[in-house]
């Protein structure tokens, strides 16, 4: 990484290019995958009711849990994704609203935020979801060859807000 | 009136499945169980100051739980006294007063009318009279261990008589904490499933299902709870009086032998916590961190799970929510801050345990509106439960002796003639199942 790398905006097609994937892995249930857009230091946030990390969350993992619940789902057994859901989400109203500030692990991250669209069908039962939803991007140094492009970032922190957070919720066990 | 006749739906063995999707049954249930039982509302430590209000339900009624100017608490209908608008939209807040926003009639947080807009209308200077149109009160409140419990009918069993031995879980539970008290600090989840209420609480003391249903976290998280449950398992399912059960862990934490195993930690994580409890129980400390936390399901509506406590909501013969918080406990941040953590991974609509569960209810439901073979089987551990030392019927760890017991006060609730009935220690009902003495 060059000094202007790491100091201008990125690429904003760069940006979309790894937001979209990231959505599409995730409505594909292509669960290794996904997993592998974390940074070690990851969180993955929706909030329920009260929007505060020190309350009650639909989801609080850092990046342990989130392996603990990819490996549940890769089980085959985790019954409430078995047989998974059907999902295609939108992503869309995408902005780079500016960087982590501070000096935590996630200071100088580039934060995005998009609205999203998201309709599960479920044995037989359809469900709309929809919110805000917020990443923290951290540029890495380019992936092998190998590797499926993934627009040279991993998530160091992903929230959704849902719409309804403060209102009952539905199962909720694919990757939001 | 109803012409259900619920001695022909529940035999010792089995139950009939109409019991879960019949709209009449729901509806009898309404006023049998939910609006003439003690059901649970709220904890105190949720309205800590005075003018705290939080929004509460009993069912698909609506309650205020305020906290008066004189620390009292009140439980009040949501519900204008005039026209029947909403006095409060908000889930919770600090309020001395509601004012309803359809004609602006203002309501004291105990309940009291205070005055309405406009009285000459009502045929004088102070308008209509306040001592008859103040907010609706549940006819009576009573509480345990700061549990805040409520019952819709003016006459019935005390809540101690109701509670039976449930109430010294509840005990067990604040006595874990360093200062003796819950702090419900956490805020709720709301999880809705497509199934009928009582699939919910039978699931919550059946110790048959984790091994399957939980397989999967179990493995991957390197679990032994579903040990716990095994065949090999020392611990016991226990039907209390009046529907309540449990499944008692202590046999099989007692056998580690290690403090705070139940939780699936060690003293040194928490030392803050350890401390502050040897510092206040002493020799005792050791037995109680043992021990650990109960898993107790208190008919009809909360079930506490260790670190999680849930409350569950019936709003339709199809539909139920599942409202769940963290154990808190008061003097015991560093504890606090993991149960936290245990408890949002484990409980709601994402939950590594309870979407699972609620998948099975849903399941479940949509089996039983499949006609054949009609019955849903409940005799597991028959033959092999006893009773014991004080009086109570258990079965094994993963026996379906707390389904039975649920059963059996489901049965004489709902053809009581005069509300509730309470049960007697010896176990007489109205089904009769054989027993084995071995205490």
């Amino acid at each position: 990484m060059t000094d202007a790398d790491a100091t201008s905006p990125p690429d904003r097609r760069a940006v979309e290019d790894f937001v979209f994937r990231e959505a599409r892995l995730a409505d594909e249930h292509e669960y290794a995958a996904w997993l592998r857009l974390w940074t070690d230091d990851g969180i993955y946030w929706v909030p329920a009711a009260d929007a505060d990390v020190a309350k009650m969350s639909v989801i609080h993992d850092n990046h342990h849990r989130l392996t603990t619940r990819i490996s549940q789902l890769e089980t085959g057994r985790r019954y409430a994704q078995a047989p998974p859901s059907r999902l295609r989400r939108v992503v869309s109203n995408l902005e780079l609203v500016g960087r982590v500030g501070g000096d935590g692990p996630n200071a100088g991250d580039w934060v995005v935020a998009a609205n999203f669209v998201l309709v599960e069908v479920r044995r037989h039962h359809k469900t709309t979801w929809a919110g805000r939803v917020t990443y923290h991007l951290r540029p890495v140094d380019l992936r092998p060859v190998e590797e499926p492009d993934d627009g040279g970032f991993r998530m160091s922190y992903k929230e959704v807000d849902l719409v309804d957070r403060e209102c009952d919720l539905p199962t909720l066990a694919f990757l939001i | 009136m109803t012409t259900i006749d619920y001695r022909a739906l529940i035999e010792p063995q089995r139950v009939h499945g109409s019991l879960y999707t019949d709209p009449a049954i729901f509806a009898d249930e309404l006023e049998r169980i939910w609006y003439r039982s003690w059901v649970y509302v709220g904890h105190e430590s949720e309205v800590p100051e005075p003018d705290d209000f939080v929004l509460k339900h009993i069912g698909p009624q609506e309650l205020i739980m305020t906290r008066a100017a004189d620390g009292a608490l009140h439980l009040l209908s949501n519900r204008c006294t005039h026209r029947g608008n909403a006095v409060c939209v908000q889930r919770s807040g600090r309020a001395a007063s509601f004012r309803c926003p359809y004609h602006g009639w203002n309501f004291r947080n105990t309940g009291a009318l205070l005055g309405v807009p406009h009285p000459e209308g009502y045929g004088g200077r102070r308008g209509p009279d306040p001592a008859t149109l103040g907010l609706a009160h549940v006819a009576r409140m009573d509480v345990h261990e700061g549990f805040v419990f409520a019952s819709l009918a003016a006459d019935g069993p005390t809540l101690r008589d109701h509670l039976d031995g449930a109430a010294d879980e509840l005990s067990r539970l604040a006595r874990l904490s360093p200062e003796g008290a819950l702090q419900l600090t956490t805020g709720w989840l709301r999880h809705r499933a497509r199934a009928n209420w009582k699939f919910l609480v039978e699931n919550e003391t059946d110790g048959y299902h984790p091994q399957f249903v939980h397989g999967s976290i179990f493995r991957v998280a390197g679990s032994g709870i579903g040990e716990l449950y095994g065949e090999r398992s020392a611990a016991v399912t226990r039907a209390f009086e009046n529907g309540h059960s449990e499944n008692d862990l202590r046999p099989e934490f007692g056998r580690i032998g290690r403090p705070l195993a139940w939780f699936g930690t060690t003293e040194d994580r928490v030392p803050g916590y350890v401390s502050a409890m040897r510092d206040r129980h002493g020799d005792d400390a050791d037995r109680l961190l043992t021990e650990g936390a109960p898993h107790v399901m208190v008919f009809p509506n909360l079930f506490i799970a260790e670190i999680s406590i849930f409350v569950i909501q019936p709003v339709a013969v199809d539909q139920t929510v599942q409202h769940v918080t963290s154990v808190q406990f008061a003097g015991a941040p560093d504890l606090n801050a993991r149960m936290l953590q245990q408890c949002v991974g484990s409980v709601g609509p994402a939950g590594l345990l309870l979407a699972d569960d609620a998948e099975m209810y849903e399941r479940n439901q949509a089996g039983v509106a499949q006609r054949r073979p009609e019955w849903i089987d409940t005799r597991r551990g028959i033959a092999r439960e006893r009773v014991d030392e004080r009086g109570y019927r258990v079965g094994a760890a993963n026996d379906e002796t707390a389904i039975r017991g649920f059963w059996r006060h489901y049965l004489r609730t709902m053809t009581s003639p005069a509300g509730p009935a309470n049960g007697s220690p010896d176990g007489s009902t109205a089904v009769e199942v054989p027993l084995v003495h071995n205490p």
